[in-house]
Order: structure tokens, then sequence, then C-alpha cells
């Protein structure tokens, strides 16, 4: 119990409640008579994470730096401390953050999937069965919001696991920022939380002028994605630096993992547009707690009289969608990157065609970032605009279509196997492939006209979700998983959630989309009994349900096999990757001595290894 | 935050060190100017070709100073890799003057908090408003932040920490110092230079 008090975690939040507690106090000192008005609110919001920072330990160190006290970040287990501890603290190992992100990501998408399954039981029939409007506007919003967190999360989770091992470092280029890049999501997260009490209707997309106008969870809705928004970017300069200077000996960069080549495009998304849905966020709030009219078309008289002109609802989808288009690229190249990783491994064959794979991940990331407008063909944008970002749009399809015909030619006449993690790679193919063949539809003007904000966008996303991150995500999660605990998952309750998920995956996007087609609208808790579509959404409301019923099995097996899992080898899938060269679980240092590259990285079957430890002195750039 | 990464931090020499936190920095500034470009795109998007009349005087008055704060910036990251610990301390603490002299600036007379009558252009001011506080305000809180951030480097010095060989910290706030000054010379003729002034009283 004393341990658990002294944990991070417990003492972050208890700062949290503390700095929210002082924020409403102040407010009402200084005459504020409700504390969920706007400004009491965000003023409560904003000292709650600063309480958090202070409290949980995150910047204890910079704080130490003012003091002249310079003492390296300490690594290592903590003295005096259970086993357990250091995952509920703050701890500068890479691979314990790697972990925290991992078991956060985790909770996420569960508690985001529960609250899809309460209103998804809702749309099961048409009618109001138990869901009042405001409620239901509320659980899609914040199903949106938190399984991209959740996505955002088990992407750092990868990243800060793999990418230092993999570059054959001790660690990240910035361990401190790495634990603070974690941290700060928890207050973020926990203000998420916050606003599915006080509700806000707008969706995960929080457009004004609804975002001005709606009830008060709207503030700790836009500050709380901020503040996660704020920690995808500082992780993006950690992974970033870490792949351009950190590097072990000899490794190239087209010598990397291929990996680090989608973290880095990735992370070059994630560094740069996220900037831009955090300030349309923050200016909704301005908006909101100061009348700073950004987004809404009215007029006060004095502004008026000043001849000024009124703000622009469009402004704000531009903004936004800057980032969120970009952001899906976000969530999917760590995946693609992940498929890339494991089929030469359970191909036994070389990467096929390994410098078009990373270039095609760089090309992807930078094409998305001219393509926004797909998402406001039907929102009065000009005709040039539209026509410009269809063409664009379509563009992407190409260095996708390169990246799958990697993929065929690696599996092209090699010795398949199919344990479980090459079982969720190929049900990420089949899935991202729907996905992404319902895109274009969307991306032409002419058919999005019919097609957006119906079921059929719905029925894209979760595809491409779904086939881009969440099934490579769980195969990182079991082919890692001896590397990580030290012991095999079990394979025959992996092979059983694999064969829940994918027939229920299948139903549910196809009846999504089929939903879509027949003229089922998004974003609704009704809809007309004649559009014929009740059969489809029984059928999607219990696909979802075999979807978290398997995801149940795959999160005991995980804590099951924790304890009592077989001991893992220390290459459990006989892998060239540096990481599996060293014993499971991976020891504290990472590698005994300084990692040097001397082949490539994926010749399976060639004379060479791929890194060897020198024995020597430091590794020579120095 | 990568602004004042340690001497001594992780196991890599010092050398191979400040390399890689200049890395963290200027991938941290890149990312910085895409909000900061968001913004002027803001600007031009709610504005397009007219703007609010400003007090031309206290524009140019308030840029000034932050230019002359980065002249001053860079002696002092000058005077300490020649070891010239006084010099370096003088500039470092100019450099907070004038930084403060900006953000009173900004705060006492643009926003009108010094001012008996309040300011003629109100944060409520329609597009006007909006943007002209935006901006003005997201800047000001970079100043603020660079202003503690030369605090914080100036005190260390003063305890005897940076020498001619290792002054990643003072590089690096003078670096972002630089870049905060460079954000201003976009954002002072995009709010008081760029377009036709609306004549009030309409
Ligand atoms: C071939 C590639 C793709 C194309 C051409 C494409 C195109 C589009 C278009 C045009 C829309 C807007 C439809 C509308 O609202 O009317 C859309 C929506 C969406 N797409 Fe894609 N997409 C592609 C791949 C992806 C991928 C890989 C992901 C992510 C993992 C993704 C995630 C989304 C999301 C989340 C939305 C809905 C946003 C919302 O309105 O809430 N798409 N897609
Ligand atoms: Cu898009």
């Amino acid at each position: 119990m004393r341990h658990v008090l002294t944990t991070g975690l417990v003492r972050g939040l208890v700062g949290q409640a503390v700095g929210f507690a002082l924020g409403v106090y102040t407010a009402r000192a200084w005459g504020a008579t409700d504390w969920r008005a706007d400004g009491p609110l965000a003023w409560a919001a904003v000292l709650s994470v600063l309480g958090f920072m202070l409290a949980s330990g995150m910047v204890s160190d910079w704080l130490g730096w003012l003091a002249g006290n310079f003492a390296p970040p300490r690594h290592g287990a903590p003295p005096g401390k259970p086993r357990w501890w250091r995952y509920w603290s703050v701890d500068y190992d890479h691979k314990v953050i790697g972990i925290q992100y991992g078991v956060t990501a985790l909770v996420l998408v569960g508690l985001a999937g529960s609250v899809a399954l309460i209103f998804r039981s809702e749309l099961s029939k048409p009618g109001i069965d138990f869901l009042e409007p405001a409620v239901f506007n509320t659980l899609i919003g914040w199903h949106g919001i938190v399984m991209i967190a959740g996505i955002l999360t088990g992407v750092a989770a990868m990243a800060n696991y793999l990418v230092p091992l993999m570059v054959g470092a001790r660690d990240m280029a910035f361990p401190r920022l790495n634990a603070f890049a974690y941290w700060i999501n928890v207050p973020g997260v926990v203000l998420v939380v916050l606003a599915l009490f006080l509700r806000w209707e707008t969706g995960w997309t929080g457009y004004p002028p609804l975002g001005v106008q709606t009830m008060p969870g709207a503030i700790p809705f836009y500050l709380g994605v901020f503040v996660i928004g704020f920690s995808s970017i500082l992780g993006a300069v950690n992974i970033l630096a870490t792949a351009f200077g950190m590097r072990a000996q000899g490794m190239t960069l087209f010598r990397m993992p291929i990996f680090v080549w989608s973290m880095v495009a990735t992370s070059i998304i994630a560094l740069t547009a996220t900037q831009l849905i955090g300030l349309s966020f923050v200016l909704v709030v301005l908006e909101r707690v100061f009348g700073m009219t950004f987004f809404s078309p009215t007029l006060t008289e004095s502004a008026q009289a000043l001849g000024s002109p009124p703000g622009q609802p469009l402004l704000f989808q531009h903004l936004f969608w800057f980032y969120s288009h970009p952001a899906v690229y976000v969530f999917i190249l760590p995946g693609l990157g992940i498929i890339s990783e494991l089929l030469p491994v359970f191909a036994r064959k070389p990467l096929f065609g390994y410098k078009w794979v990373a270039m095609a991940s760089l090309a992807i990331a930078l094409v998305g970032f001219l393509v926004w407008g797909h998402h406001m063909f039907t929102s009065g944008m000009s005709d040039i605009m539209r026509v410009t970002m269809m063409w664009t749009t379509l563009l992407v399809a190409v260095p996708t279509g390169v990246k799958f015909f990697n993929w065929l030619g690696t599996m092209w006449g090699g010795k398949l196997t199919f344990p479980t993690p090459m079982l969720f790679v190929l049900g990420a193919l089949s899935i991202f492939l729907i996905g992404g063949l319902s895109g274009p539809p969307n991306g032409t003007v002419s058919t999005d006209l019919f097609l957006h904000d119906t079921y059929w966008i719905v029925g894209h996303f979760h595809a491409t979700m779904f086939g881009g991150f969440v099934y490579p995500y769980i195969a990182a999660i079991y082919y890692w998983y001896p590397k990580v605990t030290g012991r095999m998952y079990n394979e025959t309750l992996g092979k059983i959630h694999f064969w829940l998920m994918t027939p229920a995956f299948w139903t549910m996007s196809l009846g999504q989309m089929l939903a879509g087609l027949w003229g089922m609208r998004r974003r609704i808790v009704d809809y007309d009994p004649a559009l014929g579509v009740a059969g489809l959404q029984t059928a999607v409301t219990i696909a979802a349900h075999v979807i978290f019923l398997s995801m149940l099995i795959f999160a005991f097996n995980l804590v099951w096999s924790a304890f009592r899992g077989k001991v893992a080898a220390a290459n459990p899938w006989r892998s060239r990757s540096p990481e599996f060269q060293v014993p499971s679980p991976v020891p504290d240092e990472n590698y005994p001595a300084p990692v040097v590259v001397v082949s490539e990285p994926y010749e399976y079957g060639g004379p060479e290894p791929y890194v060897v430890f020198a024995h020597g002195p430091a590794a020579a750039d120095d | 935050m990568a602004v004042l990464h340690s001497v001594h931090e992780h196991d890599l020499p010092y050398a191979r060190r400040e390399r890689v936190n200049r890395w963290g920095l200027w991938l941290f500034l890149i990312s910085e100017s895409f909000m900061f470009a968001g913004l002027l795109a803001a600007r031009f998007y709610l504005w397009g070709g007219t703007r609010p009349p400003l007090d031309q005087t206290l524009g140019l008055l308030l840029t000034s100073i932050l230019l002359v704060s980065s002249f001053f910036m860079n002696r002092a990251e000058v005077a300490i890799a020649h070891d010239d610990r006084p010099e370096f301390l003088r500039s470092a603490m100019l450099t907070v003057v004038l930084g403060t002299a900006f953000l009173v600036g900004v705060v006492g007379w643009e926003w009108g908090l010094f001012l008996p009558d309040g300011p003629h252009l109100r944060p409520t001011d329609g597009a006007f408003g909006a943007v002209v506080y935006g901006l003005t305000g997201f800047h000001a809180f970079h100043v603020l932040t660079g202003v503690l951030a030369i605090l914080a480097v100036w005190h260390l010095g003063r305890r005897g920490h940076f020498s001619a060989r290792q002054h990643w910290g003072v590089e690096a706030v003078a670096v972002y110092w630089h870049f905060v000054d460079l954000v201003w010379v976009f954002f002072y003729p995009a709010l008081y230079l760029i377009g036709q002034v609306v004549a009030a009283g309409h």
C-alpha cells in the first residue's frame, strides 16, 4: 500500500485533482458562480494538467537543472521498490515506457470499445430505446477520440520499444522527454473522461459553430486532445532524433530495419501536422472563453462598427483536416511497417524491394499533406479545391499499391508458416484491402456527394484502421511478446482470437458499408425502418460484440501467459533483427557491447548475420 | 523542452550528445513553425486584403525592440563561446529586459490593459479582434517562455555553469530566441502592414 501511494500515477492524479480544485476555488474567488462555465472550466483544466506534471515527478529532473543538478537520468530498477513499481512511475528506460504506452493503449481501446457496444446496441433496431440523443452523441464522439488516443499510444508503444533496439542504441535520444511525452497523456485522458460526464455533441471532429455552442464537456474535450497531441509532437521529435542521431555503427539509412523507416515517415507527419489540430482546438476554446470569433459567422455591433469581417466555420475544417487526414497515416504507417517487418521472417525470404517500401512510406506521408480537402467536398469549398484534392487523393493510391505488391512479392515462393502473428499480418492485408478499395469512391467528388456522412464512410475507416493499425498492432504484440516478457503467449488462444475476430470484423465492416449505401446516415441515434437496414444493423451489433469478446480472450492470454506461459527462447522466430540476438526479456542495458551492422537486414538464407556485437572500444564515430 | 539538455545526460560523449540535441531542438522548431504558419493562414483566410487600424508607432517600436534583443542574445552566446562570463551575463540580462519590454508593450498597450479606457480593438470584435489577439497572444506566450529560459541560463551561468567548450544550454536558448524573433518578422507585416485599413464607423 505504501508503495502504491508513491507511484507516479497515484501522485500525479492527486496533483491533478488538487490543481483542478485550485482552479475552481480561484475562479469562485474571482466571482465565477458556476465552475462549469467555459472560463472557470478551462482555467481549472489547465491547472489540473500542471498539477499532474508537478506531482507525478515527470518534470523533477528539469526543475533540478535550475538548481544546478545535472545528474544523468536514472537508469535501471529504482532501489528499495518492488519490481512492478517502475511501471507505474516515471522511468526513463525506453522499454519500460514502451510497455507503459502499450498497456495504456489496450486500456483505452478497451474503454472506447465498451462504449461502442452501448451505442451499437441502441442502433440494433430503429427507434430510440435507451439512449437520449445528447448522450448518444457524446458517446460516439468519445468512442472516436478515445480510440484515436488508443491508436496514438499504441503507435508510440511500438516506436518506443522497438526503435532504439532496432537502431542498436541504449535508449531514445532524449529519455526524459520520452517519459514526459508518455505521462502527459494521462492528465489528457483524464480531461477527456471528464468530457464524457459533462457531455458535448460534436463528435470527434469538434466542428464549430456547434463546438462553440454545445455543452461544457467541449472544454475538457478540446484541451484533453490538445495535451495528447502535444505528446505526439514530443514523441516524434524523439523518434526522429533517435533514428538520425543514434544509429549503430555501419547502419546506413538503407540498412535500417524497415519499421524504423515507417516510424520516420510517421514522425514527420506527427511532428508537423499535429500542431494544426492543436491550434484549431485551442482557437475554439479561445472563442468559447473570450468570445474571439474565429469561426462563428456572427458579428457583434462594435465589430460591425469597426468594419471587421466575421469568423468562418470553414477555416476550422481546413486547419482540422490538415492534421486529421495525415493523422490517418500516423495510424497506419507504423502498422504497414510491422507488416513489412514480419512478412520476411515468416516467409524466410528477403523483403521484396526494400528501398521501394521505404520510399513509399515517405511518399504516402508527403502526398498525405495535400489531400485534406477530400473531407470537405460537401462543405461549400471552391470547385478548384475540390478537383485538385480529388486528384491528389487518388494519387495516394500509387505508393500504397507499391507496398501491396512488395508484400505479395515477399510472400511469393516463400516457405510460409502461420503462427498467430502471421495470421494477424495476413488478416491485416485482407482487411486493409477492402478499406483501401473503399477509399477512392470517397475521394471522387461525384460519388462522395452521395457517400459523405453515411455509414459507408464508417465502414471505410473502420476497415482501414483495423487493417492498418489494429491487426498489425495485435500481430506485433504476439510477435514481440516473448521478447518483452520472456514468456510465450498461448498459441491456441491466439488462434481462437484470430478466427473469432476476423469473420466478425468482415461482417461488421461490410455491413456498415452496405447500410450506408442503402441510405443509413452516420452520427444519428434513430433511423427510418423503411430504409430496410435494421437487419444489417443487428448483424453489425452482434459482430461488434464478437470482436469485443475476442479481444477479451486476447487480454486474458496476455495476462495469463505473463505468469504461466512457457519460458521463451532468445529468438523464437529465427529473426535477424538485433533485439532477437540478446536474451528474452531484453536486458536492462539492451546490448552487451556496441552493435555493428555487417550486412543487410532481411537477407534470410544469406551467410552473414545482420549485426554483431563489437567487444572492443566504443563505436568509432565518437 | 529540448532547450536545456544537460551536459552529462545519458551515456553519450559530449560532442555526440550535442549533435543529437541539435536534432531535437531544430525538429521542435520545425514543428512550432507549422503552428505559426497555421495562425498566419487564419489571418489571411479571415482578413483577406483588409486590416484593422492598429497603432503604427507601437508596432514599429515593438519590432525594433525584439530585433535589438536578438542582437544581444547573439552577443551572449558569442561571449560564452570565448569564456567571457561577465559579458555573457550582461548581454543575457539585456535580452531579458528587452524581451520583457516587448511583452509589456503588447499586453499593456496593444491589449490596452494599461490604457484608462481599454483598447479600441477588443478580442470580441469579429475576426479583427480574434486574429490580433490570437496572433499576438500565441507569440507573446513564446516570448514569455523565451524570457524564462534566458533567465534560467543566466542563473546557471552566474553559478559557474557553461564554458567555451560546453554551452549547449546557451546555444539552445539563443536559437529558440532567434526563432521567436523570426516569427514576429512575419507577424508584424501580416498584422500591421499588409492590406487596406478598414475605416471605422461604417
Ligand atoms: C486509398 C486510400 C484512401 C482514400 C482514397 C480515402 C479517402 C477518404 C475520403 C475521401 C474520406 C472522406 C469521405 C467523406 O467524409 O465523405 C475518407 C474518410 C475517412 N478516411 Fe479514408 N481514404 C483512404 C484511406 C484511409 C486510411 C488508410 C485511413 C486510416 C486509417 C482512412 C481513414 C479515414 C477516416 C477516419 C475517415 C472519416 C473521417 C470522418 O469524417 O470522421 N482512410 N477517406
Ligand atoms: Cu482523409
